[in-house]
Order: C-alpha cells, then sequence, then structure tokens
C-alpha cells in the first residue's frame, strides 16, 4: 500500500510537470507565430470586448490551430494548461478504484464530473 | 510591459506567500489599465500554471495529503462554479470591492505569528470514517496526524472556491486558514495540499470563464509565462536571502494595492 503510494504520488508529480512544460512550450509557439505576423500591433484591454467565438470553445480552437493562428495556438496550450489539473484527478480517480477505496472512488468522480462540466461547457 | 508586471506579481507572490494571482489582478488593472474581467481571466491561468509547477515538487515530498485535498475539492470545484456563475451577473466595481477586502484580509494573514494547533487529541467521527488520517515525515521519523472539524473546514472551502471563482485567485490563504486553524492539520500539511487543491480549483472556474471570452491568448500568454519565472525567481531568493525585511516590505505594497482596489471599487472607477 505504501509503495504504492509513493509510486502515484511520483506519477501525479511527473504529470503535472510534463503537463505545464508541454502547454506553456505550446502557448509559447503560438506566441511566436502571433508576433511573427502582427508584430508590433498594441493591444488595448482597457474596454472589455470578449473573446470571439472561435477563442471560446475548445472545437473553435482546434479550427483555429488547423488554420495556423497563432492566436489559437495559444489558446490550445492555455486548454491543455487547464486540462493538466484534470488529468491530475482523473490519474487520483485509477489510482483509488486500483486499491479497492469505494468512498474515494466517488469522491474523485464527483470532482472530476465538475471540472468537466466546467471544461466542456453546459449546452446552453 | 505586460510580463515584466507579471514576473513582479509572481515574485512578491513567492515572496510573500500569497501566490502570484492575488497580486496579478490589481496589477493588471491598476498600473496597466486592464478590465478587471480579462485580468481575472489571465490571472487563473496563470494560477493554474504556478500551482501545479509547485505542487509537482511537493506530492514527492509526502507532505500533502491527497485524500484530504481531494475530498475538500468537492467544496472548492462547487464554489468555483457557483463564484464563476455569479461573476457574470455582478458589476465590476463590486468585484473589485470583494478583491480589496480579501486582499487586506490575506495580508494581515500571512504578518500574524503563526501558533503551532496541531494537537494529538482524537479525530472525530468523521475523520475515522473518510480515512483522513495519516503521517508527514519528520526529522524524527514519520509523525501521525488526524483531521478535526471536517464539517466546518469543508464549508470554509466552499468559500475558498466561491472567492476563487469571483476573483480569479488561488485562495490559498483562506484554504490555510480551513486546514491549520479549523481542521488543526500540521502546518506544513496544510500548505502543501492547498496549494495542492489551488490548480484544481482555478481549472474548475477557468473553464467557464474560457467559455463567457474573459481568456485572452495575448494577455493571458505574457502573464502566465511571467508570473511563472517570476515565482520561481522568487523561490531561488527565498532559499538564499534573509528574507524577512523583504517580506515586509512586499505585504506593504500588497497593503497598498488592496486601498486602492477598495477605493476604486467603491467609487465605482473599476
Amino acid at each position: 500500500m505504501s509503495a504504492h503510494h509513493e509510486r502515484v504520488e511520483a506519477d501525479i508529480g511527473t504529470l503535472l510537470r510534463v503537463g505545464v512544460s508541454v502547454a506553456a512550450s505550446v502557448a509559447a509557439i503560438g506566441g511566436l507565430m502571433y508576433l511573427a505576423r502582427h508584430g508590433t500591433e498594441t493591444a488595448s484591454y482597457g474596454v472589455f470586448r470578449g473573446e470571439p467565438q472561435d477563442l471560446r470553445s475548445i472545437a473553435g480552437v482546434l479550427r483555429d490551430v488547423f488554420a495556423g493562428r497563432g492566436r489559437g495556438v495559444i489558446q490550445l496550450g492555455l486548454l491543455l494548461l487547464i486540462a493538466t489539473p484534470i488529468a491530475r484527478v482523473a490519474l487520483t480517480l485509477v489510482a483509488f478504484a486500483r486499491i479497492g477505496d469505494r468512498r474515494y472512488v466517488v469522491i474523485t468522480t464527483v470532482v472530476l464530473a465538475l471540472l468537466l462540466v466546467s471544461l466542456l461547457g453546459v449546452p446552453s | 510591459m505586460t510580463g515584466s508586471g507579471a514576473f513582479g506579481a509572481g515574485l512578491i507572490g513567492a515572496l510573500t506567500g500569497l501566490g502570484g494571482g492575488i497580486v496579478i489582478v490589481p496589477l493588471l488593472t491598476i498600473a496597466c489599465g486592464v478590465d478587471i474581467r480579462y485580468a481575472v481571466g489571465a490571472s487563473l491561468i496563470s494560477v493554474i500554471a504556478t500551482s501545479s509547477g509547485a505542487a509537482a515538487a511537493y506530492v514527492r515530498e509526502g507532505f500533502s495529503n491527497i485524500r484530504i485535498g481531494m475530498l475538500l475539492e468537492t467544496a472548492t470545484t462547487a464554489g468555483a462554479l457557483a463564484g464563476a456563475g455569479v461573476a457574470a451577473f455582478v458589476s465590476t466595481g463590486a468585484i473589485a470591492t470583494v478583491f480589496g477586502l480579501v486582499l487586506l484580509y490575506s495580508a494581515y494573514l500571512t504578518l500574524r505569528p503563526h501558533d503551532v494547533v496541531a494537537s494529538d487529541a482524537p479525530p472525530d467521527r468523521l475523520a475515522t470514517w473518510l480515512g483522513l488520517a495519516a503521517a508527514y515525515p519528520t526529522p524524527d521519523g514519520p509523525r501521525a496526524y488526524a483531521a478535526r472539524r471536517v464539517a466546518a473546514g469543508y464549508g470554509l472551502m466552499f468559500i475558498a472556491g466561491i472567492l476563487s471563482g469571483l476573483l480569479g485567485i488561488g485562495s490559498g490563504a483562506v484554504k490555510v486558514l480551513a486546514m491549520d486553524r479549523v481542521m488543526a492539520l500540521p502546518f506544513k500539511v496544510s500548505t502543501t495540499t492547498s496549494n495542492f487543491m489551488i490548480g484544481v480549483t482555478a481549472a474548475a472556474s477557468a473553464g467557464v470563464y474560457l467559455h463567457r471570452g474573459y481568456i485572452d491568448p495575448g494577455l493571458a500568454l505574457p502573464v502566465m509565462l511571467g508570473v511563472l519565472a517570476g515565482a520561481l525567481a522568487g523561490a531561488r531568493v527565498l532559499t538564499h536571502a534573509r528574507t524577512h525585511a523583504l517580506r515586509l516590505v512586499f505585504v506593504g505594497v500588497v497593503v497598498l494595492l488592496s486601498l486602492e482596489m477598495l477605493y476604486r471599487g467603491v467609487t465605482g472607477r473599476m
């Protein structure tokens, strides 16, 4: 049990580190793509307009990525970053299921469900 | 410009122990004139990045308690969804006012001397049923501990989640308060488990903010990279320098920022 516990903690540590690194790299590449095309344009964030529809959903972001848009690639990096703690919860769920801890399988499933509702969006 | 501001926020966050998120929103809104909704979105992203990066290191040391963290995450994620939902309907002035108050209180919490409350009293029944007893490493070998007042701690965690979703912060100070003071967990266990939970809590509201169009890639990217770099630099400074004076200076900065947020929030200039 203890050895298993330690292995799970090591796996979680690795997952978090890799997730953050990959997400930050993807976002940085998108930033370079954006700078290469738009360079010195200065953006203004003083007035709130909200993002265009394509940057508000997973499907829209993927379309932007395949169209080679820098902002879409940055947003993909940010989505990967948001997905990192969610993947951590999923990994913990597997670990609790493996040791047969039913109470914590239920608790972890609740957390995972709440996170997925947020990430995938509630159909309105 | 935004990146260097974010670097400063990450540095201040690490040195005061408040986390980068709570400094980034006032910095972006007051110093850079960014609308608070964009600032909150960018801040949430930076909170996920720093807490996941730090948690990767802590979880290996064996201090953070995954069971306690997961149980309390049901409260913080539900609270975060509620807070992010509410954020769409309240005025930016109201958000700034609440932000100023929370920032002020957090600064107070970091300055207050920390007294040891962890005791050897038996855990309550709920804690036993939920398997919340564990041990953490000390120089003299593993030391057992157990959670108490689980229901009260759980309620406070829900509030921490609401604040996180409403203000785009990690709510680390409130989380530590719930675990360390209310549930009487060892301080090191509280801080590392709190850090572990922050990423999940922030991810719960970040999704909502993304769908609402509050997360701008052009702003969130430099903020995320800047806060990450600042947090890393801050962690390095912490291990090398005498930090007490430095800490006082930065807590002073945080107090000034919170007063400015309060002023702007109340006068409706936010």
